[in-house]
């Protein structure tokens, strides 16, 4: 099994949902992003999904494109964010570290040498916003022989003959973008999103994660009594934009009142 | 014997040999199949390409006649170029022909907004007249760097009734747009048909922007042979995202003896790396904005900052075809830079009375240089893509001249 899917089953096991927080590598600084990731662990993180810095980000929002430009005016690449992970594994082997990004710096890397780089690094996960079951076969396979669970989304607009096809592609688990939209929108539609998790429950054999639009404790609540993971992305982007000042110590508060509120919705 | 006699492309899945396929978030591959399904459905339909050909002769006011530059010609001192007259379409480019199809595919499938991205203004002012022609809404993403270069373009939509939003993301042009315009289609994608301008984009965008631009070049085959007797020896078109080129290659691929060029934005030269030339240059391949292709972009796949005086050819990558094209030796590319394009810019004008859009004096500078290497017997066949009236401006700038 991989760190993933013990990190879930554990959770799975106790009742409780994993806490997915996403950060853009390199942002505000790369010099920084360790000690954030640190900061995550210690507010209840169980996954960190790590953004790969990229020029044309399609699917992000404002908020998450301003941390790309931030990210890239330092130039951080693919290969400095797999050498932070690198980093972070010398006194973090628990947490599963999941990379988010886009498609042509894999393709440019290659995806073999991507792929057994970003393993020895102590990668675990990766996900291609824009590369769909469609065109992801040589690349997922290429993934799993190197030990990295190849996640895939999945949209309020997916028909159940796309969950087939996600699901034979898909390992770890797999992300409900909860509306139609780019990160960072605030228009999450509850009742919505559980009318479709339970279609995607029935179709699909790996926990499912919730992202999109999930901007504070009382939303993250709600979304862990229907989900086996809750994902926040643009809201602690946001912390980061904000400024240096305290930033560790205000990403874990934050995450500490997600964790205890997502703790108590099993109650 | 042909080996293009059979050249059937794309795959069912998009693909144009290792280019094209379908690269997009998961929220749109629905919208990409309905679009394709209904597609497929409309090329069959006789009621629906009656009503296109309609639209196209009686709105637009085709076919384009083919005008032999024969002052220009004698000049230059060898071949023959004659001019595939794009420029005289209602709307002054060829960009129309594709929108009127997809527009009329927008109506088919119940959408009532139409969202489209636009470089020069061009897509955008033949988006937004034919939104203006079938009542529906439009809005029309512009890099904010176009809208400066281009704001006669940016009135025109206005006058037509689109929205225009001026995109300050990124480098501020083309491809920037073209990302504003996906995040808008990734929000409203019930409600919204997204019109690519350019035969790039997610399968099915670059097969069908090809299939309705094809009726440039397949009435020059018929013209042609009206006019001279003969086929041309050479077709020459700009190449930005490649939508024109692809009009008038495509028909022609199969046709033995016909070289086909397209010619890219040099920009400050090749060699200088300020250019919008990926053709050209070499670079390597890469996926943006849905599709791969041959790709300007540094070593860590960070897509690359693009040079060029046309806005409409100010695009790092270029349609999967001409990848494909390229790849099997069917049409060569080359690139000429600004201040050759502005000469035959101004030797159009001047000799012919026929001022060219910046795009479009590309692939006309490229076609002077190789007349005068050819006998006088040789046909070069331009693609004149679009008029120059929005480029007034630049050029006055260019000169020093406030207008």
């Amino acid at each position: 099994m991989s760190r993933i899917q013990n990190t879930l089953a554990a959770l799975a096991q106790q009742g409780r949902q994993a806490l997915i927080p996403y950060i853009t590598a390199g942002d505000p600084r790369p010099g920084i992003t360790v000690e954030l990731m640190h900061a995550l662990v210690d507010g209840g993180a169980d996954v960190i999904e790590l953004g790969v810095p990229f020029s044309d980000p399609m699917a992000d929002g404002p908020v998450i494109q301003r941390a790309n430009e931030r990210a890239l005016a330092h130039k951080t690449s693919l290969r400095h964010v797999v050498a932070m992970v690198a980093e972070f594994r010398k006194t973090n082997a628990a947490t599963p570290v999941v990379l988010m990004g886009y498609a042509n710096p894999v393709e440019r890397w290659g995806y073999q040498d991507f792929a057994a780089t970003a393993h020895a690094a102590g990668v675990d996960g990766l996900l291609v916003v824009d590369m769909p079951p469609e065109e992801a076969e040589p690349l997922a396979n290429v993934l799993k022989a190197n030990k990295i669970d190849p996640i895939f989304l999945m949209a309020p607009t997916t028909p159940v003959s796309r969950l087939q096809a996600i699901d034979r592609l898909a390992s770890g688990y797999g992300y409900y973008v909860s509306l139609k939209g780019v990160t960072g929108a605030s228009h999450l539609d509850l009742s919505n999103v559980a009318e479709k998790l339970a279609v995607i429950k029935q179709h699909l054999s790996i926990p499912v994660g919730v992202g999109f639009g999930i901007r504070d404790a009382d939303t993250a609540r709600s979304v862990a009594q229907i989900a086996d993971a809750v994902v926040i992305g643009s809201r602690l982007v946001q912390e980061v934009e904000a400024g240096e000042d305290g930033l560790a110590e205000r990403l874990t508060a934050f995450l500490k009142g997600v964790r205890a509120a997502m703790d108590t919705a099993r109650a | 014997m042909n080996d293009f006699l059979r050249y059937d492309q794309p795959d069912l899945q998009g693909h144009f040999g290792q280019f094209g396929g379908i690269y997009v978030a998961e929220t749109l591959m629905p919208a990409l199949d309905e679009l394709r399904i209904e597609y497929e459905k409309a090329k069959a339909d006789p009621a629906f390409m009656a009503e296109y050909h309609h639209e196209l002769k009686h709105y637009v006011g085709r076919p384009s006649p083919i005008y032999h530059a024969q002052r220009w010609s004698e000049l230059l001192g060898g071949a023959q170029i004659y001019l595939k007259r794009e420029d005289l379409n209602h709307t002054g480019a060829h960009k129309v022909n594709n929108t009127i199809g997809q527009a009329l595919l927008a109506r088919r499938m119940g959408k009532k907004r139409v969202i489209a991205e636009t470089g020069a203004g061009q897509h955008g002012v033949a988006t937004a007249t034919v939104a203006a022609r079938y009542g529906l809404e439009c809005v029309v993403y512009m890099g904010a760097e176009d809208v400066k270069r281009q704001s006669p373009n940016v009135f025109r939509m206005k006058l037509l009734g689109a929205t225009v939003v001026p995109v300050e993301s990124g480098s501020k042009t083309l491809k920037d747009a073209m990302n504003e315009a996906m995040r808008d289609w990734v929000t409203n994608v019930d409600s919204t048909y997204y019109i690519i301008g350019t035969c790039a984009g997610p399968h099915p965008y670059p097969k069908l922007v090809r299939d309705f631009q094809c009726v440039i070049g397949e009435e020059a085959k018929l013209q042609m042979p009206e006019m001279i007797g003969r086929q041309p020896d050479y077709v020459v078109a700009c190449v930005g995202g490649g939508s024109n080129a692809i009009g008038i290659f495509h028909p022609y691929v199969p046709v033995e003896g016909v070289r086909l060029i397209g010619v890219e934005a040099g920009g400050d030269g090749v060699e200088t790396g300020r250019h919008a030339a990926p053709l050209t240059a070499n670079v390597g391949t890469g996926v943006l904005h849905g599709n791969r292709m041959y790709l300007m972009q540094d070593e860590d796949g960070q897509v690359a900052d693009t040079h060029s005086v046309s806005a409409g050819l100010d695009y790092p990558g270029v349609g999967p075809e001409h990848c494909y094209l390229k790849d099997i030796h069917r049409a060569e590319y080359v690139a000429v830079t600004d201040s050759e394009a502005i000469a035959a810019f101004h030797d159009l004008s001047r000799f012919e009375g026929i001022i060219p859009a910046l795009e479009s004096s590309h692939a006309l500078a490229h076609a002077a240089k190789l007349a005068k290497t050819l006998p006088k017997d040789q046909v070069i066949l331009v693609n004149l893509s679009g008029r120059g009236d929005k480029d007034i401006p630049t050029m006055a700038r260019l000169a020093g001249i406030e207008l």
